[in-house]
């Protein structure tokens, strides 16, 4: 008998609630239950304000759950974990470093000798379009170009988990296109375990292998919806076949309620 | 919360908005009248003003008492080719400026190791907040009067009163500096291994380096005014000394030249602290005190 090896992402029962002003706390996930395998793309949707961001600061360990477990590679989450790759939802390349300290950045960390980090530093900004933009500082780029420096600076430690959140949000449509691509090829074949974050459905479709659905806050797993296309994947066609369109549907119907909820949620608030 | 109330008086750094604004304000203007306009009017400021202090000494004010540019002059004169009362009028001001120089490098340094100590603990800021607000509210210049009988008249008790004078003011804005660290790449500096030194080293100290050196431009002064105000109080040499004994004589002169070497003493230092703070925020759009020529 062979022992089961652990998914790289376990969540069980996980709740989080975060201490307020007013004294009350206020629970932002409340039972989020998920796996995630080595090598599996997992992408979650859900209504703003719903705990996506918050599950990611769970499985990083930059906060602890308040009920449940969480575990990485088999083991609790009470530090932050080896191996974890995580692209924020804002902005978080050091504006007093250029683009080649930002991305080497991880590396000098871990003390890894200067010419070297630097020479793998370079070979990832390569890889993510960016030759040519070494010296530059964060502040002379595009916002698409700070994003793709925090994708190498993600990438280069070669992550066995990586948390994307919202990656891709601010960025128009033809450069997202191409980073999703781009994302799916750095990522096939590293094994790693991929949890992204989207508001965008076409988006998460495209790039998963699993969607998943997480309903109005307090945020739980709503669904869970297996993709089941072919892989490698080109996004720009895969999105025109008729078997994405039924998935879509599928998904969205799961999600509309739950924004529904969210916008009336709102509405009241306003009133 | 006592932890907030830590912050008073701190100078706030430029924000880079501000200072792209305010630099192509400069640009515009330099273009539209060439820099030499400007200089040439400061410049017509000047002489009117000093033309007619001259004329209103010997027509209608006391020179006895206000003095005059032409008697200020003579002394400066006479202080730089014959020396003062207390040796060469450089040897005196090595001393004033070693003095300031001591005061400000140590105050500058227990400013930002303190400020950013406190600024990452909240528990010694908690513990520690009613002491140092309590330190800060002692009217540091009676310290002077303090620090002459502690170290004596010699240099020592004038860098003891530069370094209060400079510290509380680099300690307030290091320890806000610090405190405004965006929480986000601290978060991503942890993500990507980084210890508890390098944290410090790569996230905290560069965040808050702009808050550090407005700072410094204050503190240059303020290490200047203790070194002065220092040698007022008692010494046997400096600047503050002769300042001291042409008070003594009656000497509106002696002051007002005193003042002057102490100015561009001061101007000096402005103009090399800007080079140091270019140097250090290379990597943001130009800062503003710089561009704004103030
Ligand atoms: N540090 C915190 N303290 C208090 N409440 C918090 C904190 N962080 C998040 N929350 C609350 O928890 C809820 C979930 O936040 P979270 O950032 O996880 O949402 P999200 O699903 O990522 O939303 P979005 O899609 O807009 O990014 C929100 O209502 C938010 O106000
Ligand atoms: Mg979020």
């Amino acid at each position: 008998m062979t022992p089961l090896t652990p998914p790289a992402i376990s969540l069980r029962s996980a709740t989080k609630r975060f201490a307020t002003r007013s004294g009350a706390p206020f629970t932002a996930i409340t039972d989020v239950t998920l796996d995630v395998a080595a090598g599996e793309f997992v992408t979650i949707v859900g209504p703003t304000g719903c705990g996506k961001s918050t599950t990611l600061s769970l499985v990083s360990g930059l906060e602890p759950a308040s009920a449940g477990t969480v575990e990485v590679h088999g083991r609790p989450v009470t530090a932050i974990p080896e191996g974890i790759g995580y692209m924020f939802q804002t902005d978080a390349v050091l504006p007093w470093k250029n683009v080649l300290d930002n991305v080497a950045l991880g590396l000098r960390y871990h003390k890894v000798a200067k010419e070297e980090a630097h020479s793998k530093a370079r070979d990832w900004i390569q890889r993510v379009g960016l030759g040519g933009f070494e010296d530059r500082y964060p502040h002379q780029l595009s916002g698409g170009m700070r994003k793709r420096v925090a994708m190498a600076q993600s990438l280069i430690g070669e992550p066995s988990i990586l948390l994307l959140d919202e990656p891709f949000g601010a960025l128009d449509v033809q450069t997202r296109e191409h980073m999703q691509d781009e994302l799916l090829e750095l990522w096939s074949g590293t094994g790693a375990a991929v949890v992204f974050i989207t508001h965008d459905l076409t988006e998460a479709i495209s790039l998963a292998d699993r969607v998943v659905v997480m309903t109005a806050g307090p945020g739980t797993v709503k669904d869970a919806v297996q993709i089941e296309l072919p892989r490698p994947r080109k996004v720009e066609e895969i999105r025109l076949t008729p078997e994405f369109t039924e998935i879509y549907r599928n998904v969205w119907n799961s999600l509309r309620e739950e924004v529904e909820i969210t916008r009336a949620r709102g509405a009241a608030n306003v009133a | 919360m006592s932890h907030d109330l830590l912050v008073a008086g701190e100078a706030r750094p430029m924000d880079p908005e501000t200072a792209r604004t305010r630099r192509s304000l400069g640009r515009v203007r330099g273009k539209n009248r060439s820099a030499w306009v400007v200089y040439a009017v400061r410049a017509l400021l000047v002489v009117a003003w000093l033309a007619s202090w001259e004329i209103a000494a010997r027509t209608i004010i006391d020179p006895f008492f206000y003095s005059k540019p032409s008697a200020i002059w003579d002394k400066l004169v006479v202080w730089f080719e014959d020396g003062t009362s207390h040796g060469s009028i450089w040897s005196n001001m090595a001393v004033t400026l070693e003095e300031a120089v001591l005061g400000f490098l140590i105050g500058t340094l227990a400013g930002v190791v303190l400020g950013v100590i406190l600024g990452r603990s909240r528990f010694l800021a908690d513990v520690l907040a009613p002491f140092i607000k309590g330190a800060n509210a002692i009217p540091r210049i009676v310290l002077a009067s303090l620090f002459v009988i502690w170290f004596g008249l010699g240099m020592s008790s004038k860098v003891a009163t530069a370094f209060v004078l400079v510290f509380f003011a680099v300690f307030f804005n290091a320890f806000q500096g610090a405190r405004e660290v965006d929480k986000v790449l601290v978060d991503n500096a942890r993500i990507l291994g980084a210890s508890r030194w390098d944290l410090m080293r790569t996230i905290v100290l560069p965040s808050a380096t702009s808050w550090i050196l407005a700072s410094m431009h204050v503190a240059f002064g303020f290490a200047l005014i203790g070194a002065v105000v220092g040698e007022v109080v008692g010494a046997d040499k400096g600047m503050g000394l002769l300042i001291n004994q042409a008070q003594g004589n009656f000497d509106a002169a002696g002051i007002y030249a005193g003042m002057v070497v102490v100015t561009v003493l001061a101007l000096v230092a402005e103009w090399l602290i800007t080079r140091l703070e270019n140097r250090l925020t290379a990597w943001r759009p130009p800062s503003g005190s710089q561009a704004a020529g103030i």
